[in-house]
């Protein structure tokens, strides 16, 4: 398992330094910060000697390679809107997304196993086309449609729900969570039915039944972990696409979340930060990637032993 | 002590098996068509019957609805099935999950498919002294090895830990044969156990559940489409056709004067009879789709001597000597011809 792990980060680790450049660039771009942050009054003097005092008068190639050795580092810069550590300010917005996230995927699996494994248990039945059309609309809503909507009825109309913030109680969870939610569960019914048909349709399943095992037996202890395998892998895929999600729903919920910070650093041209956010989204993206193979290496005893040791 | 609840104690001579008018249908996209139509045959304890038959011809549908697992698409419309005495076509889901194992017992011939890819084998073998015994982990996994250790797989307390695709086919097949003669079934049906496995090892498979069968006196239904199989090792054969059986009786009476013009056709078809540079024997056609089985015979389409009353009358199983029957209307004209 540990060489299994260390390949998989060696691995992980060459596009790692290919969305580094990609956003180092990218964010050069967007203008120079110069216009943005000095009056339009501002003599060619002060300008140089704000550019001076960033970096930003280096060629390219020397900012990159300042920004990688300070990288390396863990040193990220400053911001230009702040004054304070990128680094530091990423951590903290860092854990709000994190939360949400992490709540919204486990909300999405757990209800996904449910609703997925009973449209499978029957086929064809009542259950499985309330559960086909539910899940289809469900993952055909555009999220920030679904936010928009959710504030004006459940906020503004119903006043039941704060339209936006994270002052308050619990209530303050579910409109962010819900628009969040929506999709990824859509989705992963979807994966659940499709993956449990098969594996309940296996002839394993059938020899489990002719052994006399129950239809819980069947399901929880034959046919489930057969049918992880793709909904891991799509769960993983839908949890990076969460990044995007986080973007809108913190947004429009105005939640201190990272998808705030990389979209304010992006108005306003704060280089450092953008780049301290992507780094860290990409790096728990990798993160999450090799988590979700470790899954499966733990689940299928054929993928491990695929490994070479 | 698994047959308090049964009529028939055990060896009293009882047929262990006895299927009648068997009738499975089959919903497909076209269509409800009949898979098995009024199947019948009887197997004593200790004896084996072959259900002999090509692809498609029912053998498959008729072994899953005697054990129960029929898929949901396909469904039993009448007959009966008499395990040990019980008929067990009404008996309710969870009175059939009592006799799964230890009454009646299945082996089905894909043992890659069959066995659970990420459940150790050691315990899936458990498993039924799990059910129907409620052992303890320990207890059942000491009993899954002893079974290991009876169809010889080396090493066998190592090995319980090792996942199916660890195995080769033949071992495979050794560890499903085992899961299914675990708790001393009356009954066992072994769906072309040998199928995916080659010659070499075909034997060894089929002498194992051979010696396991006089050793635990279990009454064996072996479905097959292979000829030598069916001359070696059963005692009776039922042949099937497009869903029908058309003749039974004890094997080597049926084998030297067939009384139905379809298995003559399948006997006159073996290559040992062939003659060197002329075409295979074969029967002419194809099985008709079952969604066009014709009212009359069903084999009238191919048979060498179908004339008119075939075409009208479906011929039923009529006794055409001891413990033989055959559904023709000239069984009596091919057996002098």
């Amino acid at each position: 398992m540990t060489s299994f792990l260390r390949k998989r980060i060696i691995s992980s680790a060459i596009p790692l330094v290919f969305v580094v450049l990609g956003v180092f660039c990218l964010a050069r771009l967007t203008g120079s910060p110069v216009d943005l942050y000095l009056p339009l009054s501002a003599t060619p003097q002060q300008r140089a000697e704000f550019s001076a005092a960033h970096g930003f008068d280096d060629s390219i190639p020397v900012q990159l390679w300042d920004y990688l050795t300070n990288a390396a580092r863990l040193d990220f810069g400053t911001s230009l809107r702040t004054g304070e550590s990128a680094g530091s300010m990423v951590l903290k917005a860092f854990p709000v997304t994190l939360q949400l996230a992490g709540m919204t995927m486990l909300l999405a699996i757990l209800g996904a196993l449910l609703v997925g494994s009973l449209a499978a248990y029957r086929p064809n039945s009542l259950i499985d086309r309330i559960a086909g059309l539910l899940s289809m609309t469900a993952a055909s809503i555009p999220d920030f449609w679904f936010a928009i909507v959710g504030v004006l009825v459940f906020g503004v109309g119903l006043d039941w729900l704060p339209t936006s913030g994270t002052l308050g109680g619990p209530e303050i969870w579910v409109l962010p969570i819900a628009t969040l939610l929506i999709r990824p569960f859509g989705v992963l019914v979807q994966v659940v039915r499709g993956s449990m048909v098969g594996a309940l349709s296996a002839p394993y399943v059938k020899v489990a039944r002719s052994k006399g095992a129950d239809p819980k037996r069947v399901v929880f202890g034959h046919a489930l972990r057969n049918s992880i395998t793709p909904v891991l892998t799509v769960a993983g895929d839908l949890t990076v696409g969460l990044v995007n999600g986080a973007v809108v729903v913190e947004t429009i919920f105005g939640w201190p979340g990272i998808g705030k910070l990389m979209i304010d650093s992006i108005l306003q041209r704060d280089f450092a930060v953008l780049q301290a956010a992507v780094l860290l989204t990409a790096v728990t993206i990798f993160a999450l990637n090799i988590l979700v193979d470790v899954c499966h290496a733990l689940i299928d005893p054929r993928v491990r032993q695929a490994v070479p040791a | 002590m698994k047959s308090s609840t049964l009529p028939t104690p055990a060896g009293t001579g009882g047929p262990a098996l006895e299927v009648e008018g068997l009738c499975v249908d089959l919903r497909t996209p076209s269509g409800t068509v009949r898979a098995v139509n009024g199947v019948g045959f009887q197997v004593r304890k200790g004896r084996t019957l072959a259900l002999l038959g090509e692809s498609g011809c029912g053998k498959s549908m008729t072994a899953l609805s005697i054990a129960g697992l029929l898929d949901p698409t396909a469904e039993v419309t009448g007959g009966s099935v008499k395990v040990s005495g019980t008929d067990v076509l009404r008996l309710g889901q969870a009175g059939r999950r009592k006799l799964a194992g230890p009454v009646l017992s299945i082996v089905f011939q894909d043992a890659l498919t069959a066995l659970n890819p990420v459940q150790p084998v050691g315990r899936q073998l458990a498993e039924p002294f799990r059910i129907h015994r409620g052992m303890s982990r320990r207890d059942a996994r000491e009993k899954a090895v002893e079974l290991m250790t009876r169809v010889g797989i080396p090493e066998p307390r190592l090995r319980a830990r090792a996942y199916p695709h660890q195995f080769s086919g033949g071992m495979r097949q050794r560890l499903l044969i085992a899961m299914a003669v675990a708790l001393d079934p009356d009954v066992l049906i072994a769906d072309e156990p040998t199928t995916a496995l080659d010659v070499t090892v075909q034997a060894q498979i089929m002498r194992l559940l051979r010696d396991l069968q006089t050793e635990r006196d279990m009454a064996l239904v072996l479905i097959t489409h292979d000829l030598a199989v069916v001359a070696q090792r059963a005692d009776d054969v039922a042949v099937m056709y497009a869903g029908n059986v058309v003749e039974t009786g004890p094997v080597a009476e049926v084998f030297s004067r067939p009384r139905h013009p379809y298995t003559r056709g399948l006997l006159d078809s073996v290559p040992e009879h062939a003659v060197r540079g002329r075409p295979l024997p074969a029967v002419p056609g194809s099985p008709p789709e079952l969604s066009a089985v014709p009212s009359g015979c069903v084999f009238q389409a191919r048979c060498p001597l179908a004339q008119e009353r075939c075409a009208q009358e479906r011929p039923r199983p009529m006794s055409v000597g001891a413990s033989r029957s055959a559904a023709c209307h000239f069984s009596e004209e091919l057996d002098r011809v």
